[in-house]
């Protein structure tokens, strides 16, 4: 496909461009903390990846190769409807497979494969703010970052395990980056928060709707906030997948009749085929790696 | 069995094409032309050029059309096309005071210069169906006369040459630009206005209302509502002056309100403003009540806690695109979070249930 010539190269023009890469250069220089910028309309709805759209069509280039996951698949619908709009805008070229990518846009996952040095991970960030349904004034919640005042999100932590015996957060588990900032890793399962820390590639996080950039230039220190007597876990599904038979990546469960029969995949639709491609078989289709 | 689904782009476009002949609908039908819209749906292609943010009657109307009259949606399709447009330049400031009424009333002076002119309006009509427009009859030409010669003066500068009015102090400085700089609070009143007059028409009316209703109540009278149109001008750097390079219909609301004084002020009334594009005076009016409203801080009153003066709450929440997008995002796949809020309700379900079985074991 060749790019629409009625619109600039990714669609925003230049200047925009421009003002959304300052904002990312200052994202990266303070890591974790969310820089204000002038978010525009995108022709897709707001809540639906503008902030990660408007931040990949500032960092991608015509040599990028280009992929997009949402919860870890690459052909949900709006997935397929992100990339189609960088095809036509942008011309680039974009692939499924993970280690070949050189930019991400991803909504709720990180990628099962390692990522790697010179890789970009792009997240869609619908509340940017960590401390926002504690506080939902700005103007108090911008205060309490500049202050460093957390007190509130530990608290609210000690309330779940008060509780409930554990901390009630399974996703958009805060963290705290390079002992500074608190922030919301966008609302990706805890059982991905190991994954922010020591990353070799780039991540950044657009908000479009809230206007916020922020960034984890590539091996910052991301610790999940956690308690010495209730450390952070993370967490999946305990079994293995039903299609490739791997016991380490997360899982959708998936209902297959209406009598209660259920079975569990992969969330990563590429890190699963490409186990199957290798030969693995979890126990759905009759495989040895069944456990 | 389970495979994983593929062809998510063919099922899209297949309910793209689905959403078109839905569209157009029965096509035994004559299909709606875009003038059609601009000429008899005009109300509508004001709102979406208000809440678009871009004065162009074709392309609301064009909008409208292609949103099926769904109005937030054809307000996305202006502010998403709006967005890709190259400035030029800005224009000098409009002067309402120099506009063309076609409607202009006062509800606080019986009769003034410029008189009353109640024009195009539904006020006053009963609001029984006319089956005669089902029969598609032709309406009867109005009667017309010329336009009274000589200004139109606001109604508000009478008062504030009592000194009965809060003094609008002139000012030069270039207000934020809400389009082009993220929205940061607080938010001065330039900022404030900005939002309001792109905001949601059903949004600002509530937040006005309650406001009536007692919930930071500002006792507004419609000091004058003007409709017409303006001059637009622009200076041009090659020419050194401004040229006159279109004009727009806008309407004004000016309130005036009631205002005991306070520690800082003297007793006087005090003002509330509302301008939107086009035909639009329920927006205007609303939002000059709930500008009026938001300014509670730099007036010395008491903040009573009411949402029309809370101005994070009301500009965070008064754009209907964020808005719609945001409540509408929900219907995108959750199964990654939904799935780990599965593990984690099953695992303490799992844990009172053997605490449960503890205790009965334990009274047994």
């Amino acid at each position: 496909m060749t790019p629409s010539s009625e619109y600039n190269f990714a669609y925003l023009d230049e200047q925009t461009k421009r003002m959304i890469r300052r904002a990312i250069l200052k994202g990266l220089a303070i890591p974790g903390y969310q820089v204000p910028f002038a978010s525009r309309e995108m022709p897709m709805p707001y809540g639906w990846g503008t902030g990660g759209v408007q931040v990949s069509a500032a960092v991608l280039t015509p040599d990028d190769r280009f992929k997009v996951i949402d919860q870890g698949a690459d052909d949900t619908t709006n997935a397929v409807s992100i990339r189609t709009f960088f095809e036509r805008t942008a011309g680039v070229a974009t692939t499924t497979a993970t280690p070949v990518a050189t930019v991400i846009q991803t909504r709720h996952r990180i990628p099962e494969e390692p990522l790697t040095e010179g890789q970009v991970l792009v997240y869609q960030v619908p509340i940017p703010e960590p401390l926002r349904f504690l506080e939902p004034r700005e103007s108090e919640t911008r205060k309490m970052h500049s202050l460093e005042e957390y007190g509130l999100m530990h608290v609210k932590l000690y309330e779940d395990i008060s509780r409930h015996g554990h901390i009630a957060t399974s996703y958009a588990y805060p963290v705290k980056v390079e002992a500074r900032y608190v922030m919301d890793p966008s609302p990706i399962p805890k059982f991905d928060n190991p994954k922010l820390g020591d990353c070799p590639a780039i991540q950044l996080f657009g908000a479009g709707r809230e206007q916020r950039i922020y960034a984890l230039p590539p091996y910052t220190q991301v610790v999940s906030l956690d308690f010495e007597d209730h450390p952070f876990e993370a967490s999946k599904a305990d079994h293995p997948c039903g299609l490739c038979g791997a016991d380490d990546s997360y899982l959708d469960e998936v209902i297959v009749d209406d009598t209660g029969g259920r079975m569990f995949v992969c969330s990563d639709t590429d890190y699963c085929e490409g186990r199957q491609a290798a030969g693995h078989r979890g126990k759905d289709l009759g495989g040895k790696d069944a456990a | 069995m389970y495979v994983a689904v593929k062809g998510g782009e063919r099922a899209i476009e297949n309910a793209h094409a689905w959403l078109a002949e839905e569209r157009r609908g029965d096509i035994s039908v004559a299909e709606l032309s875009v003038a059609q819209i601009r000429e008899q749906l005009g109300l509508a292609v004001n709102r979406v050029m208000a809440e678009g943010s871009l004065y162009d009657p074709d392309l609301a109307a064009l909008a409208i059309k292609q949103a099926r009259g769904d109005l937030i949606e054809a307000i996305f399709l202006i502010r998403a096309y709006r967005t890709t447009l190259p400035r030029f330049g800005a224009s000098a400031p409009v002067d309402t005071g120099d506009m063309a009424c076609d409607r202009r009333i006062s509800a606080t002076f019986k009769d003034l210069p410029g008189g009353q002119v109640l024009g195009p309006t539904f006020d006053y009509t009963h609001r029984l169906l006319d089956f005669k427009l089902a029969a598609e009859g032709e309406t009867p030409d109005a009667p017309r006369r010329d336009a009274e010669p000589g200004p139109v003066p606001h109604v508000t500068d009478f008062l504030n040459r009592e000194g009965l009015i809060e003094e609008a102090l002139h000012d030069d400085t270039t207000p934020p630009d809400l389009t082009r700089e993220p929205l940061e609070m607080p938010a001065d009143r330039a900022l404030r206005l900005q939002a309001l007059t792109r905001a949601d028409e059903g949004f600002t009316l509530s937040m006005a209302y309650s406001t009536q209703r007692g919930y930071a109540r500002n006792h507004a009278f419609v000091g004058e509502l003007r409709i017409g149109t303006v001059p637009v001008e622009m200076e041009i750097p090659e020419l050194g002056f401004a040229i006159e390079i279109g004009e727009i219909t806008l309407t004004e609301c000016e309130t005036v309100n009631q205002f005991k004084g306070s520690e800082t002020e003297p007793p006087q009334f005090t003002r509330g403003y509302g301008l939107v594009f086009g035909q639009t005076e329920r927006k205007a009016i609303s939002m000059a009540l709930v500008d009026r409203a938001l300014r509670w801080e730099e007036l010395g009153e008491d903040n009573v806690g009411a949402p029309a003066q809370d101005a994070e709450f009301v500009l965070y929440h008064a754009d209907n695109i964020q808005a719609t997008g945001f409540l509408e995002h929900i219907k995108l796949p959750h199964y990654v979070d939904f799935q780990s809020e599965l593990e984690l309700v099953r695992k303490l379900r799992r844990e009172v249930e053997a605490s449960q079985e503890q205790h009965r074991e334990a009274a047994e």
